[in-house]
């Protein structure tokens, strides 16, 4: 990634390069000094470690040689095996996901003045641990919609759409004129008349929780033209039901809540009551029985379970997304300011539109960029443990498994070092190749 | 014939400029929507930091725009008067400085010596190190737990130190092996010629010219001690973990404590954000650079 041009390649594949030898004559002791150090650290803490897990993964937790048993408990442990499966999915989606949003950005944001802010704020999140980004996303995901802002964005979209209802839990008592008419409605059990106020009482609503409006009930008057009545909330707090079935002034009408007239099944008129849970319905309502729709009552739309089992991982990824997709952005972009302009201009001249200039000029010619894009990502993913350890409460902990962590949980809960070496070594041998690319990429720079 | 043509072109042209005005509204809002969606996370995250546990419990961050006077210092205050927290962000400086001095010392001398000493197969032994590049630190955390053990040195910041160092070194070879090789070679001869010996040569000449290339280094890998959990997991002593496992050690009872995990997240990212801040370009390209651990 960073500029790897000068020498580099063995003297076997490459003419020996004149310019570098050295300017104060051979030490071989010198060079032995100077490397040393950093020789010694990677032979002990990376090279050693590599052979002892694989040498270790042969061998069970106490230490009997086992050939591939452990290998075997990888694919048939369930939760080691969601953990493969999630490690699979994370590197399938993840990279993709981040490359082509970094693709976008980075698009678009050369057409707009603030381009440098909008980088700036995307790159942002790489610059802190992945301990604090995941602690911002579970305050982000926590489920209950007055406190996690992912769930309240949800919730306010969808009442936008969907009107939500008032009174969830509201029901009628024992002794009430109204019966269930079965899916979450009420309905009166005798027919009502004009001009004899009807009275519909309810339970089930705390105080707090009546709506904006709502004000304390009062019997409706008597209208020979209409039928009239009260909706309201039979209870008050410490005094229990005052006068049964009768409004009363510490109680609250059921503001806004909907009364239907039905007659032989079909609704014949239909209103809303006032704050203090008055109605009047039209003469056509006369002999009708008074129906509450069941929307009245519908539980609220409470937003998605983030952090639950079918949903933890997509969250995590997203969260990762927060953080990753600016690094794909700015190297994408590095990329897209070495397009020539002027190819991108001939296409328009010859009438080709944005999108296709996009999809025949740019995206080819970046190929490179994103590839070595996707393929750092999805190393980085393959080890992705922090937001794991983090974000997921204990209930879906195992549902959001991911080797790493399982490594963890082998290596220094369960103190299965078979486990735990195996899983090391599988991570290893699937970076084999990008380690392979990352060699040849540099001897073939070199050549150049 | 040609009067039609430019006829055209410019009625196209024009009809051009209106999609292209509309479109780059389009773009434009679309762009601040998501730049809204990546600020709002760390802005609740401040936000909420900044109320009392009693505020956060009843609702959400947003609340304060409607109510300003929740906002209170209380949390930060009692987090600094809170042993475990500052005794925390002490044992993160004394493992990140150290991590980070010693990576670009023998970094340094490692990356001089493949760029410009000889000796047999220096090119084969520099393509090792970058093929180590990619090792994923997971391969090492039970063995070198073992070896520390033996050593002595498990669960001390020295080992979380020198485990540190050791997996920095790949990638601070290969950046500055590759920054060192492209200074001139008239500028070495001409000190070899004034006299100056192969120490000499390293530390008066060649460091200073690497200055940008190790500052990127630095840059680097002070964020990425600093912000490591794992290793700091396994490796560091348990009496006197750094920030970023003190706060872990709180999201265990998560839900009862955010007036300790949110101030305490948004110190800890406090010195990154200042250092993203004030070292853009070198962050950026040392990040690039070094994305491949």
């Amino acid at each position: 990634m960073a500029s790897a041009n000068a020498g580099g390649t063995p003297d076997a594949v490459l003419p020996p390069v004149p310019n570098r030898k050295s300017v104060t004559g051979t030490r071989k002791g010198m060079a032995v000094l100077f490397l040393l150090p950093a020789l010694v650290l990677l032979g002990a803490l990376v090279l050693y470690p590599i052979g002892y897990s694989v040498f270790r993964s042969f061998f069970d937790k106490s230490g009997d040689f086992t050939a591939f048993g452990n290998y075997k408990t990888l694919f048939t442990d369930d939760t080691i095996l969601t953990a493969v499966k999630n490690n699979a999915i994370w590197v399938a989606v993840a990279p993709t996901l981040a490359t082509g949003l970094g693709l976008i950005f980075a698009v678009l944001t050369e057409r707009i003045r603030w381009g440098t802010a909008f980088k700036l704020v995307i790159f942002m999140p790489m610059a802190i641990s992945m301990l604090a980004a995941g602690i911002i996303f579970r305050l982000v995901y926590e489920s209950d919609p007055d406190r996690g802002v992912a769930n309240a964005v949800m919730v306010g979209v969808h009442d936008t759409f969907a009107e939500s209802s008032a009174f969830p839990q509201a029901h009628p008592s024992t002794e009430s004129p109204l019966k269930s008419a079965g899916g979450g409605a009420f309905i009166t059990r005798e027919p009502v008349s004009a001009g004899t106020p009807v009275v519909l009482p309810l339970t089930g609503v705390a105080p707090d929780n009546m709506p904006d409006g709502a004000e304390s009930a009062a019997a409706a008057k008597p209208d020979p033209d209409k039928v009239t009545g009260t909706a309201w909330q039979d209870f008050t707090r410490g005094e229990g039901r005052g006068k049964m079935n009768a409004p009363d002034k510490t109680e609250f009408g059921y503001a806004g809540i909907k009364v239907e007239a039905v007659k032989d099944g079909k609704v014949v008129a239909s209103t809303e009551a006032a704050g203090d849970g008055t109605f009047a319905l039209p003469e056509a309502a006369d002999g009708a029985q008074l129906r509450f729709p069941a929307s009245n009552f519908r539980e609220p739309y409470n937003g998605v379970d983030w952090l639950g089992p079918t949903l933890i991982t997509p969250a995590v990824i997203g969260s990762y997304l927060w953080i990753w997709v600016g690094f794909a952005m700015v190297l994408i972009a590095a990329g897209l300011a070495g397009v020539p302009r002027e190819l991108l201009e001939a296409a328009r001249v010859d009438g080709a539109n944005e999108w296709q200039v996009f999809r025949r000029i740019t995206v080819p010619i970046l190929a490179p960029v994103l590839a070595v894009v996707a393929v750092t990502l999805m190393i980085n993913v393959l080890k992705i443990f922090d937001l794991i350890f983090i974000i997921p409460p204990n209930s879906s902990k195992d549902d959001a498994n991911v080797l790493a962590l399982q490594l963890y949980n082998s290596a220094f809960l369960d103190k299965d070092a078979g486990v735990a070496s195996a899983i090391a070594v599988l991570l290893f041998l699937l970076v084999i190749p990008v380690m392979l690319f990352n060699v040849r990429r540099l001897r073939r720079e070199g050549r150049r | 014939m040609t009067t039609q043509v430019e006829a055209v072109k410019a009625e196209r042209s024009l009809g051009g400029r209106i999609v292209s005005v509309l479109s780059g509204t389009a773009v434009r809002v679309f762009l601040a929507v998501v730049a809204l969606f990546w600020l709002v996370p760390t802005i609740g995250l401040l936000l909420g930091s900044l109320r009392t546990s009693e505020d956060m419990a009843e609702s959400g961050w947003w609340k304060v725009f409607s109510t300003p006077s929740q906002m209170t210092l209380d949390n930060y205050t009692n987090l600094l008067k809170d042993e475990t927290i500052t005794d925390s962000i002490l044992s993160s400086i004394m493992i990140t400085v150290p991590a980070t001095l010693l990576v670009v010392i023998i970094g340094s001398l490692a990356g001089y010596a493949f760029a410009w000493m000889e000796f047999p197969g220096r090119d084969w032994w520099f393509l090792g190190v970058v093929g180590l590049l990619v090792v994923p630190v997971q391969v090492a955390l039970l063995p070198v737990s073992k070896i520390f053990g033996a050593v002595g040195i498990f669960e001390t910041t020295v080992g979380v130190v020198v485990f540190h160092v050791a997996f920095g070194l790949p990638f601070a070879i290969f950046l500055l092996r590759n920054f060192f090789a492209e200074i001139p070679r008239e500028l070495l001869e001409a000190a070899r010629l004034d006299g100056a010996g192969e120490l000499r040569l390293f530390f008066r000449v060649v460091m200073p010219l690497g200055a940008p290339a190790i500052a990127s280094l630095g840059i680097f890998q002070f964020l990425w001690v600093w912000n490591d959990m794992l290793i700091a997991l396994i490796f560091a002593d348990s009496e006197s973990p750094p920030i970023t496992v003190a706060l872990q050690q709180q999201v265990r009872s998560f839900g009862d404590n955010v007036q300790i995990l949110a101030p305490g997240a948004f110190i800890s990212m406090v010195i990154p954000l200042a250092v993203f801040f004030a070292f853009q370009r070198q962050f950026v390209s040392g990040v690039m650079a070094g994305a491949v651990k």
